[in-house]
């Protein structure tokens, strides 16, 4: 991992080379994070992909997650390593709901590490975050026809509740 | 729902039936009398339970692997526990081949059409095994994204429970399979678990049963 | 086959194949699984077919897809043990390791140098299993039957052992927060050493059977050819990364969990075809047989869970005597431990390639996000170039090269 020291130098080159992007950096338990600006975060992979002493040319992950109530409220992750000094950038941006029934939209990163794919088809499957310039967004583990983001923290865990003897009575003939 | 036990009728049965037997060995038994008896104590009596009893020792089962309960499913075919002694080796890929359904894995909401269709394809008499604990409830998961035991949309013959069960605990679960196999003398899932009107609405290319 | 009989359960239209058939010849779109005896677990795969050859394949995956993440959010860290390892069902130490590491990362714990030996010894005789199922089954699809009944065989002697130090064959929840949940019993090592021996000399068996087989090679033998600059663009890690020439493997590059203690080799292949997997898991099994030999002749004294009792059970013993330890086994259990706010990735080297866990704690007893980057899911990005412009016959082949795991890729 890039020590503290590394990740603000990454962090001041980066604001450099693409204004306004670097919003954040987080050291925590020897992982460094960068925190990007939504807009401007396909020119930030591309600079850490491109740049011969960065050269993050793996992207290991992209996750995504809900840290409601904060705002803002969705946080998606690039986990990008670069396997000839073994290092590894976690770089972040945070996206704000809409609000409306709007899905927030971020800018796809296929054309610069094709194996996005899957992955934000996954995020938005599971968190409604659309990407711009992905060329086949369409549910991938849920049923196509489904509604509703599985992942949010307000979409419920659903499943069945469990009887006991206080509430057996309220479903009907469950015993058959 | 009652099992039906084959033909163990009580000691007035066995008494009448005695007679019959001294009757006929006698010659005096004749004519529709005769009839009724051969048809009621050889062919039909005997004639069922064998029928049961080769069914049942030779349960196809399908290869249906959902899950983790899929590797254990496959580890009984294997030399240590040896689904063959059995009967239930065979594994056919093709639904229309298979008499046993071994649910072996956690029910999505994705794939449980699916499944219903592969039980529909089988053909009569066909059984249902719900190995595991997810396709017997919901197992260790219980949330949006599982049916919570196959039986919502499926007739299930025998659960297994284990998460994922021993091989030793499948076979066992084989081996009941087969005791009410050859108990239950009519065929028909229909029949079986009282579920006239279950059919599928409109007409049928083939009429059931053809 | 009409566009809405192509809507089965999904409701979702495919576009037509890209190129115009000639006159003389018609595209045939099928449909490859999810019950299907060669995919490996419920994967679906709209396949084009020009005759026997493969035009293009689209997985569909999502059809084990359990929530685990979901329900993950809903239990303390020691409840989410148990519902992590089902993901990828064959790698199950694996998936626990990763979580556990992660979750020991923001709770910045020292695991002591026992529970990570015997971490190892497990993760490694479990990626002797997942490999072993996976011979077994791909042998099966490519027709040398009987190699699965040997595989399988082995396959049990593993399992006799989880079963011997933890009790449970499969989904064991060995692997805990801080360490690991129960010592070796007596006798084990030597078991597990015994087992090394007989492993190795099984393998020979393997290969002497598959290796320079006709039917095998002209099977495998440039078949399912990626270049390895494309793997790295798709994402690809794990033995079919290594059978393209690249050498990458975090227990070498980014050791965690005392494998730097170890002297093992990584295999790699050359040309990177479905012959060259075959051949790296292989040896990858007699490698872990080594780490595994090593790890229980060095295997040192100590606890076999962290002492911190915030965070491990203190043992039974103590529950009778000490007041303090009473009241930590009771919030433990009820509530569990709490970790601080942060969120940490972690990965580990799993049976397919890197197995990364992502928490995200916020300070309470349970966890807000746990997200598994699984191998399998990312691997599978590169089965169309595989297998497009090859036969049907050789899709299965890279199917089973691949090493899919559903539950992985599904979560």
């Amino acid at each position: 991992m890039p020590d503290a020291t590394g990740l603000e130098l990454i962090a001041h080159d980066l604001g450099e080379q693409v204004p306004g992007s670097v919003t954040g950096t987080e050291h925590y338990r020897g992982i460094a994070t960068l925190i990007v600006d939504p807009g401007r975060v396909v020119a930030a992979l591309r600079w850490l992909r491109d740049t011969p002493n960065q050269a993050y040319a793996f992207l290991a992950s992209l996750h995504g997650s809900d840290y409601l109530p904060e705002s803002p409220r969705f946080g998606v992750h690039y986990e990008l390593l670069n396997m000839d000094r073994v290092e590894r950038l976690h770089v972040k941006a945070l996206l704000e709901e809409p609000g409306d029934g709007e899905l927030p939209e971020l800018d796809s990163c296929v054309e610069l590490f094709p194996t996005a794919d899957f992955q934000e088809r996954e995020l938005y499957d599971m968190f409604g975050i659309r990407f711009r310039g992905h060329p086949d967004l369409r549910r991938i583990l849920m049923p196509e026809e489904y509604e509703g983001w599985p992942q949010r923290r307000d979409f419920p865990v659903g499943g069945e509740p469990v009887l006991f003897t206080h509430n057996e009575h309220r479903t009907p003939r469950w015993y058959e | 729902m009652e099992i039906v036990r084959g033909h163990a009728g009580g000691p007035e049965d066995f008494r009448v039936r005695q007679l019959r037997a001294r009757d006929l060995l006698r010659g005096d038994l004749a004519g529709t009398d005769l009839e009724a008896h051969v048809e009621q104590s050889v062919l039909t009596t005997t004639f069922e339970r064998a029928v049961n009893w080769a069914r049942s020792n030779a349960l196809w089962p399908a290869t249906f692997g959902l899950a983790c309960c899929a590797i254990e499913m496959m580890s009984i075919v294997t030399a240590r526990y040896d689904s063959a002694r059995f009967g239930a080796e065979v594994f056919r890929a093709s639904p229309r081949q298979a008499d046993m359904l071994i649910l072996s894995g956690r029910v999505s909401i994705k794939m449980a059409p699916i499944i219903r269709r592969i039980y529909d394809q089988m053909l009569e008499p066909k059984w249902v095994i719900a190995m595991g604990a997810c396709s017997s409830s919901a197992g260790v998961f219980n949330n949006y994204a599982l049916v919570a035991g196959a039986d919502k949309f499926l007739p299930v013959d025998v659960h297994v429970p284990g998460c994922p069960p021993r091989p030793e605990s499948l076979i066992h679960g084989i081996l009941k399979l087969q005791r009410k196999v050859q108990g239950e003398p009519d065929l028909g899932w229909r029949t079986r678990y009282e579920a006239e009107g279950t059919e599928e609405v409109g007409e049928p290319a083939v009429p059931h049963g053809a | 086959m009409s566009a809405e009989e192509r809507t089965i359960a999904t409701g979702v239209t495919v576009e037509p194949a890209q190129e115009a058939p000639a006159e003389s010849e018609e595209l045939l779109t099928i449909n490859f699984g999810p019950h299907h005896p060669a995919t490996h677990g419920v994967l679906r795969l709209l396949v084009t077919l020009r005759g026997e050859e493969v035009l293009d394949a689209h997985p569909y995956i999502g059809y084990v897809h359990t929530g685990i993440e979901k329900s993950c959010e809903d239990k303390s860290y020691w409840k989410v043990i148990p519902l992590v390892e089902r993901m990828d069902y064959l790698a199950y130490y694996f998936n626990a390791m990763a979580f556990c590491m992660a979750v020991e990362r923001l709770l910045d714990e020292e695991v002591p140098a026992r529970a990570q030996y015997l971490r190892v010894i497990h993760c490694e005789l479990n990626r002797i299993h997942s490999h072993l199922v996976w011979l077994g089954t791909s042998a099966l699809d490519l027709g040398a039957i009987s190699i699965f009944w040997y595989c399988f065989r082995e396959r049990d002697k593993v399992l006799d052992l989880f079963e011997y130090s933890s009790g449970q064959r499969m989904h064991t929840r060995y692997v805990q927060v801080g360490g690991v949940i129960e010592d070796i019993p007596a006798g084990w090592a030597e078991k597990a050493l015994a087992f090394t021996y007989e492993m190795e000399e099984r393998v020979g068996q393997y290969e002497a059977m598959l290796d320079r087989n006709e039917i095998f090679l002209q099977r495998t033998k440039h078949v399912g050819i990626v270049p390895e600059q494309r793997l790295l663009a798709l994402g690809v890690t794990g033995p079919l990364l290594r059978a393209a020439g690249n050498p990458w493997d975090l227990r070498k590059a980014a050791p965690y969990s005392s494998y730097d203690d170890f002297d093992f080799r990584i295999p790699v292949g050359t040309v990177g075809d479905c012959y060259d997997r075959y051949r790296v898991r292989v040896a990858e099994i007699r490698e872990s047989c080594a780490i595994v030999r090593q790890a229980i002749e060095g295997l040192p004294e100590g606890p076999y869970i962290t002492t911190n009792r915030k965070v491990a059970l203190p043992p039974r013993h103590e529950l009778a005597t000490s007041m303090e330890a009473l009241i930590h086994h009771f919030k433990l259990v009820t509530e569990g431990f709490r970790v601080p706010p942060g969120e940490a990735y972690l990965p580990i080297e799993g049976p397919r390639g890197e197995l990364g866990c992502f928490v995200v704690a916020d300070g309470s007893a349970k966890p807000a996000r746990v997200h598994m980057r699984d191998p399998s899911f990312v691997n599978l990005q590169a089965l169309r170039e595989m297998v497009v412009g090859g036969y049907v016959a050789d899709m299965i082949t890279n199917l089973a090269m691949l090493d899919p795991i559903l539950g992985g890729i599904d979560r």
